[in-house]
This record gives structure tokens, sequence and C-alpha cells, in this order.
């Protein structure tokens, strides 16, 4: 790709960006949300167009007018939210758009074979006559890469594929890239997991506002240099220090003997004002289902929930708003956000009896309260008008951190607060965090990345099979005690 | 927190520039919109030898509009929040044969009358709407399916209730809101005809439902239900509530519908509704309200009402038949909806 341009109204999402990619090697796509990473992706699979620049394909200058283009070009995508027909069995969507037929009528016998061709050449076993939305995400992902070899692609991008994966799953990715590689398909990876890099990664290519700032082979690129590249200087720390505990702290929120199905079986821990627990564990192990029945967002079967003393029953998360509970979700496109209403509306929804007089909602004050969490935040707007669809990820995840801040919350559940959101503003939400706890709120923090946990909560417990099994101190903790508590093994 | 200020600097200057360009744009619009419409109406003002333009015509548009304006009022907050209400059309014949037995039977009259009977109709309307709703907030089925149903029993009950005759008025306490004008008196010596009671009656409630969407609390929900329910439910609104009110709201439209139309008639008649649940639809979709939810307005729905009322005037007025005329109606409808369409990718691209 040569000096590829992109804009969107107010914004210059991408300006000369030149990338390439060689046959059997893997090019890791790296930068802060909204750097351009996921528009210039776009643009190769023909899913947006480029403003100008060029894509040159075994050297010779190709138009990839629309996707299937691309898919003529053997470039297969694989978006972080996969493109599969959830009904539709495994074969069925391998084999979409280019169904065998025999005269007018499916072809179901070529169909099986070309997939489970495909399928034995990974040495992948997939229950084949179930729909895939039955499927785990892992599985979902292999038939996504099924569906680009069936169509023969050279050239596989694949954006953030290992953000919702456990860590046996990501091995298993890691070793059918590996393989892939050698066969000679070339990869651009997408990620924020710069640890991950090493395992399979030739070289970087480093994305900051639109821009292609550098590329250099991984081994001739320390990760603190890439996190300095990426975010336009030096992060000294990744993790500010956590103001200790007052030793006559009042426990802020207290729950006992929580239940819900079968994903919360019995849960009891407290939070003193101006501590942060974190909640580790594996995927699945219960910790959202924990935080959602805190908040009211699922109502809980069994057990108590007091606020500072009181005792509340937590039926709907009214109730909880109420109580002065904040559920920061994980999912902030499809639980966190209106995306099609503007930054005002959203700051503004869970709090609007404060912007209401005499019935009627008073814009000015609305206004007032929005420009000013826009300026504390940092959010990146043109203004307050702003539809938030049209904001990068790492801004979206401030308005929803604006909602729940211009309430009155003194317990904030925090759903894996920084997943997907570049290292800039994972700091600023870390200084957020402790800012709260200085004003007396108590955290509970679900996180998946172990540093963070280990970096930002005072006390860790860790959640398996919808119980609390293990805790550990600050001092404590490390990600080896962790792990072995999370999976259930002896340390 | 020095760069707080400069952020807050310099977003006071960018937000006023945007405030500017916006109505800069706007104005544009406006300017484009009004030149359009004066050659439009300078044609068909030619065409029609000049029956179009008088004050008689478009007052006849007005009130030919009212009660499909009405409906697609109430149709308006309910397709805003992702749903739609087939039953309306029925809801203007259920409530308008109640409201003719309940006038008849009662001994009030004169404006005491009026004001109970019209209570009687909202109460079945706003009933009606509410068993519409409660399937759809409590068992999440769909609202197409719950006034599809709805449509079926309010229309069968309608005929019941009236044994298939229209139930004709034994009282003249309506004859002012069926067919009375005001300020005819003063508008006599200038040769212009009084307004309608009954285009009183519509624009009140377009002036009412337009500031109750877009200025309460009520409002902001009905859009952020539409836009994305879950999100709305964990911002703690209660879309139960909220959901289920925009169906009463519909009912209770189609009842302040059913009266007027009463009136008009003297008389309340079981099939004079077939039909209006999709005009007021296609009025609320011509009127850029979007059928997936989350957008429209209230004066969109308005306009759109009265686009397809001018459409229909103007094809009478030209003697094209009736059933050209639907075909026409059909295909602006699907006109206006892609050109709708194709102004949001520009301005969004």
């Amino acid at each position: 790709m040569r000096g590829i341009e992109k804009s969107f109204p107010g914004v210059k999402a991408l300006s000369g960006v030149t990338l390439d990619v060689n046959a059997s090697e893997l090019l890791a796509l790296v930068g802060e949300n909204g750097a351009g990473k996921s528009t210039l992706m776009k643009i190769l699979a023909g899913a947006q167009p480029a403003d100008a620049g060029e894509i040159l394909v075994d050297g010779a200058v190709v138009k990839i007018g629309g996707p299937k283009d691309a898919e003529r070009l053997g470039i297969g995508m694989i978006y972080q939210e996969f493109n599969l027909v959830p009904d539709l069995g495994v074969i069925e969507n391998i084999t979409l758009g280019i169904e065998p037929v025999r005269g007018l009528f499916l072809d179901r016998v070529a169909a099986t074979t070309a997939a489970s061709t495909v399928l034995a050449e990974l040495g992948i076993e997939l229950p084949l006559d179930v729909p895939v939305r039955r499927l785990s995400v892992a599985q979902q992902q292999m038939v996504e890469i099924c569906k680009c070899l069936v169509r023969k692609a050279r050239l596989i991008v694949m954006d953030e594929p290992s953000a919702t994966l456990t860590d046996r799953e990501i091995d298993r990715l890691f070793e059918l890239i590996l393989r892939l590689k050698k066969s000679g398909v070339a990869f651009i990876y997408i990620s924020h997991r710069l640890e991950e890099l090493p395992r399979i990664a030739d070289r970087v290519t480093i994305l900051r506002d639109g821009k292609a700032i550098e590329t250099r082979a991984l081994a001739d690129l320390p990760q603190d240099e890439m996190i300095r590249l990426m975010v336009g200087r030096a992060l000294d720390a990744h993790f500010p220090e956590l103001p200790p505990v007052a030793a006559d702290a009042p426990v802020m929120l207290q729950v006992t003997g929580l239940k819900r199905g079968n994903r919360v079986n019995g849960v009891s821990f407290s939070v003193r004002a101006g501590e942060v627990v974190g909640l580790a564990g594996l995927v699945g192990a219960g910790r959202t289902e924990i935080v959602r029945a805190i908040a009211g967002a699922d109502v809980a079967d069994a057990g108590m929930i007091a606020v500072d003393g009181t005792l509340v029953r937590v039926a709907n998360p009214r109730i909880g708003i109420a109580a002065k509970i904040a559920l920061i979700t994980e999912d902030r496109k499809n639980q966190g956000l209106v995306l099609g209403m503007s930054v005002r509306a959203n700051t503004t929804m869970a709090h609007l009896e404060q912007f209401t007089t005499r019935g009627f909602i008073d814009k000015r004050k609305e206004d007032e309260a929005t420009n000013r969490s826009i300026a504390e935040l940092r959010i990146r707007t043109p203004s307050d008008e702003q539809l938030v669809r049209n904001l990068s990820g790492g801004n979206q995840q401030k308005v929803v951190l604006a909602k729940w801040l211009i309430g009155d919350a003194r317990v904030f559940l925090f759903d894996e607060p920084t997943r997907g959101i570049d290292i800039g503003a994972k700091a600023e939400i870390y200084a957020l965090m402790i800012d709260l706890l200085r004003k007396g709120a108590a955290i509970v923090m679900v996180s998946s990345e172990l540093p963070e946990v280990l970096g930002m909560a005072h006390r860790i417990l860790v959640v398996r099979e919808g119980k609390i099994c293990a805790e550990f101190s600050h001092a404590d903790a490390t990600q080896e005690k962790i792990i072995a508590a999370a999976a259930g093994v002896a340390a | 927190m020095a760069h707080v200020e400069e952020v807050k600097a310099a977003l006071e200057v960018s937000a006023s520039e945007a405030r500017a360009k916006k109505s800069r744009t706007y104005w544009m619009r406006v300017g484009i919109f009004s030149a359009v419409l004066v050659v439009v109406i300078v044609i068909v003002n030619v065409f029609t030898h000049g029956n179009f333009l008088t004050a008689g015509n478009l007052t006849n548009v007005l009130r030919q509009i009212t009660y499909n304006a009405i409906l697609a009022i109430g149709q308006t907050f309910v397709i805003i929040t992702g749903g739609i209400d087939l039953s309306v059309g029925s809801l203007i014949e259920l409530s308008g044969v109640v409201m003719a037995l309940f006038a008849n039977a009662t001994g009030l009259d004169g404006v005491a009358l009026v004001i109970a009977t019209l209570a009687v109709g909202v109460l079945v309307g706003g009933f009606a709407g509410f068993v519409n709703a409660v399937p759809v907030v409590r068992l999440n089925l769909p609202p197409f399916i719950t006034t599809l149903a709805m449509m079926l029993m309010a229309r069968g009950l309608a005929f019941k209730l009236s044994h298939g005759q229209p139930v004709a008025l034994n009282t003249h306490a309506f004859d002012a809101i069926g067919t009375g004008y005001i300020l005819s008196g003063v508008l006599a010596p200038l040769h212009l005809p009084g307004i309608p009671i009954a285009v009183l009656w519509m624009l009140a409630l377009v002036a009412v439902f337009a500031v109750l969407l877009t200025r309460t609390r009520f409002g902001r929900y009905v859009y952020a239900l539409g836009g994305n329910e879950e999100a709305a439910r964990l911002a703690g609104i209660d879309v139960v509530r909220a959901k289920t009110l925009v169906y009463v709201i519909s009912g209770a439209c189609a009842a302040v519908a059913g009266m007027l139309l009463m009136a008009r008639f003297s008389s309340g008649s079981p099939n004079t509704g077939i039909g209006n649940e999709l005009q007021s639809i296609a009025a609320v979709v011509v009127g850029g309200t979007s059928l997936t939810g989350g957008r429209g307005s209230v004066v969109g729905t308005f306009a759109g009402a009265l686009l397809i009322g001018v459409l229909n005037n103007v094809m009478n007025l030209l003697n094209i038949e009736s059933y050209t005329q639907e075909i026409v109606l059909g295909a602006v409808i699907l006109l206006a909806v892609i050109v709708d369409q194709l102004r949001r990718k520009y301005v969004a691209a």
C-alpha cells in the first residue's frame, strides 16, 4: 500500500500511509486507538474507498472497489467482530457466497468436501452440524480462517484476534498462524497486546495519528521503544502509584452470598472507601456476571448487597444507580453507548433529572456539564453535538466514563476498563481511577490483563466457577499465583 | 490544570465555528428548499388553472390531512423506539363507535359531553395501546404481531358493538369540532374562509408532542431506547415504562383522530379506518423517521403528512384518476425515502 489517504468529516484518518508485507511473513500493525489501523485495513479489504494512494499486489497496481475485488486478489479479512451467519453451520459459513452448485441446486457434497479439506489441512476439528453461534469464540475464529483459505487467500488480515481468547486458545491460534506462514501465507496482524508479538511477528509497522512512522524488524525494536513510538512520548511507568487505603476507611460495598444462575455461586467480599479490588480469573469464570448482579443489570437469585452500610435490593439498574453504584460495562458499543446519539445525550443519559427544570430538559445546563466532561477527560470531539458513532474507541470509552462521573456514584464497577483502547488513554483512565479513590470511592475492577490487576488493585480476588477461590494482597500477588488459582492448580 | 483551560478555550472556538457552519448550511438548505417549493407551487398553480393556490383549497388540504397527521404523531413515537403500530386504523373505528354509543347514552350535553366523550375515547385507545405494549415489553414479542392482533380484535369489536352499521350521533354538541371554523367573521371581509377547528386540534397536537419529544426526559428516553435499548436500560432508564407509554400515546392519538372523524360525519363508523395505519406509517417515513429506530421528529412527520396531502390534492385538481393516483403516491413515498437515505449518506461522508 502506497501513500494511502483518507478523511472523515472533521478528521484526517490517514495521511500518506505506506506499508508492505511479503509472502510467509507476519507484519504486526500497532498504534493507539484512532491511529488509523482499522481504516487502513478496511481500505485494503475494499470495505471503504481510499481518497488517494495505490495498492499493489505482486508488484502490479490493483483497484479494490469492493470486498469481492479483495477476495479475488487473495486478501482475506477477519474483523474483531466476526462476519459469520450465526444460524448457519460451519460448512455453510465457510462456503458462504461461493457455494458450489449443480445446476440450480446447492451441491452439498462438494461444499462438505471443500470445507473438510481445509479443516483437515489445518488439523482442526469442529462440530459441523450445529449453528456457529453455539461454537466458542475461538472456534468461530477458526471458521473465519477457513473461510479465507477456501477463497485461496494469500494475505490474511486479522484485527485483534487474541483479545477475547484464553491463553490456551491463543497458543493454538499462534501455532496455526506459524503453520500457514510456512506454507506461504502473509499476515497483517493488528494488536494491542505487544507482549505477544515476539511469538509470531517478523516486522512491525507503527501507526500514529494516521501516519506510518516506523517499520522495523521486530528483533530490532524493544517493547519500551515500540510503546514510545506509539504514543510519541516515553511512558516511564505503566501504572500510577496506588494511594494506600486509610486504616479507618469505612466499608463502602459489602457483598454477601451473591448467587445468580450457575455463573455466580455464593460470592462474598467487601470493598472499602479508597480501595480497588481486582477480580481476576479466566474468561467465563463469572467475573462479569458478579459485577452485573451487583449493579442490577441482571437480577441476583440470592445474596445481600450493602452500600455504605445500607442494605439495597438491586432489582434493576435504576435501583443500582440510586444506590450510588455505577457499572462501566465491558462492551461499550452494545451496552454502554447509544451510538446514534450525540456526545451530550450520552453523557447526560443516566442523570437527566439533574438537567431538568419544570419538566423540560435545560440544554444550557447539559451543554455546560458535557463540555466540562469533554475538557476534564480530554475527549477528542469537534463538539458535544458530535454523534458518538464517529469517535474512536478510546474516546467512546471516555464518554462512557463521563456518563457515570457526572453522577454521585460511590461504588464503581469497571469491567475490562481498558480493553481495546490505546496506552495513552489507558494511562488517563488509571489516573481517573486514582482520582476517584481520593474522593472516597470504592472500585471493583474486572480485568483479564494480569499486569493491570497487579498494578492497579489493592487486593486481588481470583474467581473460578462463580466463586472466589483465592485472595492476594497487592504485595503478595504474582502472575504465577493468580494463574495457578484461576486454573485450579496448586502453585 | 492549565491544559483543561486550554482545551476548554479550543473547544469554545471549535464549537462556535461548528455552530456557525451548521447554521450556514441550515439556512442554505432552507433557502434551496423554499426556492424549489415556490417553483413547484407556481407550476402546479398554472397547470391547475389557479385552483391550487386558493385559500379555500389550502384549507381543504389541511383539513384532509388532519386525521392522518394525528395518527402519524403517535406512530412517530412508536417508530422511533424501533416498533410499529398496525392497530391505529382499527382503533379509530373502535374508539369512534364507543364514543358515539357513549355520547348517545349519557345525559350530558355541550362542552361537558365533548370532554367526557373524548376522555372515554382516549381511555379506550390508550388501553388498547397498553395491551399492545405488554407482550412487547414483558415477553419481547415483536410489535408487528401484537399490533396486528389488536388491529383484528379492535375492528371486530367495533363491528360487534355497532352491529356493522355507523352509530349516528343524536346530539349536535360535536358539530363545531367536526365542521366549524373559527375567525371566519374576521376573515370574511377579506374573502377568506376561517380556520377549521379540526385543523387547530391537529396543530396543537403537533406542537405539544413535538415539545414532548424534543424537550423532555421522556422524549430523550424514546430516542435512547430506539438507538440502543440495553445501553438505555443500564443507564437506569425505565425502559418498560417509556416503551409502554409510547404505545399508549399512539392509541390515544388514534382515539383523538377517531373523535374528530366522528364529529365530522356525526357518527361513529366501524369501517372508516381501513388502511389508515399504513397511511400513517407512510407519513412518518416520508417525514424522515427511521424505521429502524433512534431517529425522527414530529415536525418531520407533519411535513410528511402535508406532502402526501398536497400530492393527493393536486392530482385531484388535475383530474387524475384514482388508480393512477395510487401508483404516483407509492412512487413518491419510495422516492422520498431514497432521497433521504442518499442525503444522509452524503452528509455523513
